[in-house]
């Protein structure tokens, strides 16, 4: 089966992140595919790079990034959210007059679109939130 | 966007929006909106309900002066243009919060829970906020 997956709630505040990623490894584990995750609200900041929880503690962001390069699980933050709550790439950052960008390896930032197409072109769309 | 709905190969599909949350106090409501004015564009069957404290979303009279925050209500007006016509309210939310169909800002049609569960059953995409 081909999964689309949305994630609308921040890391280490919400259990979603978590969840989502278990869900999604399963899936590949089992053979579906996931063909993309999308990060929306305070979901895209599990794409920060400069994440650093404790040593004894998981690293959600690492984990995603992960996920992309071994399963090439395509992970989309959402434009919009990202800017109010500043997650930018290289690209954004230069667009908003930004010094520094924090997007993490594996994500990518784009449209809202995105979420729409996976709804339409996956069997599901399973989300994780509230 | 002409050349991304060609790429979806003339599928249509059903999708509810769902909107549970109240239109201030959390960025949700917002934040759906934005989803269902770019998903217009790729001409699905949409519809969006409204349950629980949702239906404070279509309250007529918002007034967010005293809270910094930006008004947004009109854009369910807009809706229409956009062709996302189906709006379903919860009778059990709205009786409990003592509105009726007069307080919204928009049409809507009422639809008791047994009615919306049929309706959630029937789509394909349930997106919920």
């Amino acid at each position: 089966m081909k999964f689309g997956i949305m994630v609308s709630e921040g890391p280490y505040t919400h259990q979603a992140a978590d969840t989502a990623y278990q869900f999604a490894k399963s899936a590949i584990d089992k053979g579906h595919e996931v063909m993309r995750i999308f990060f929306y609200h305070d979901g895209v900041n599990n794409g920060t790079r400069l994440t650093t929880p404790p040593q004894d503690d998981r690293h959600i962001v690492n984990r995603w990034s992960e996920l992309a390069e071994k399963h090439n699980v395509d992970l989309v933050i959402c434009v919009a959210a990202a800017q109010r709550r500043g997650i930018a790439d290289a690209d954004e950052a230069k667009r908003n007059g930004k010094d520094a960008d924090n997007i993490a390896p594996g994500f990518r930032i784009s449209g809202l679109g995105q979420l729409i197409e996976a709804g339409i072109q996956c069997d599901r769309l399973v989300t994780f939130g509230d | 966007m002409a050349d991304e709905m060609m790429e979806e190969g003339g599928v249509i599909k059903k999708m509810m929006y769902v909107n549970r949350t109240a239109p201030y106090g959390t960025v949700y409501a917002l934040e759906a909106l934005e989803v269902v004015l770019i998903g217009a564009a790729f001409e699905q069957d949409v519809c969006m309900v409204f349950i629980d404290d949702g239906v404070y979303q279509l309250k007529k009279d918002q007034d967010t002066d005293g809270i910094g925050m930006k008004n947004f209500s009109k854009t369910y007006r807009a809706l229409e243009m956009y062709d996302v016509e189906k709006l379903y309210v919860d009778k059990q939310s709205l009786e409990e919060r003592g509105l009726t169909e007069d307080d919204l800002l928009v049409d809507v049609e009422i639809k008791t829970t047994d009615e919306l569960t049929a309706l959630m059953e029937e789509q394909e995409v349930v997106m919920s906020f």
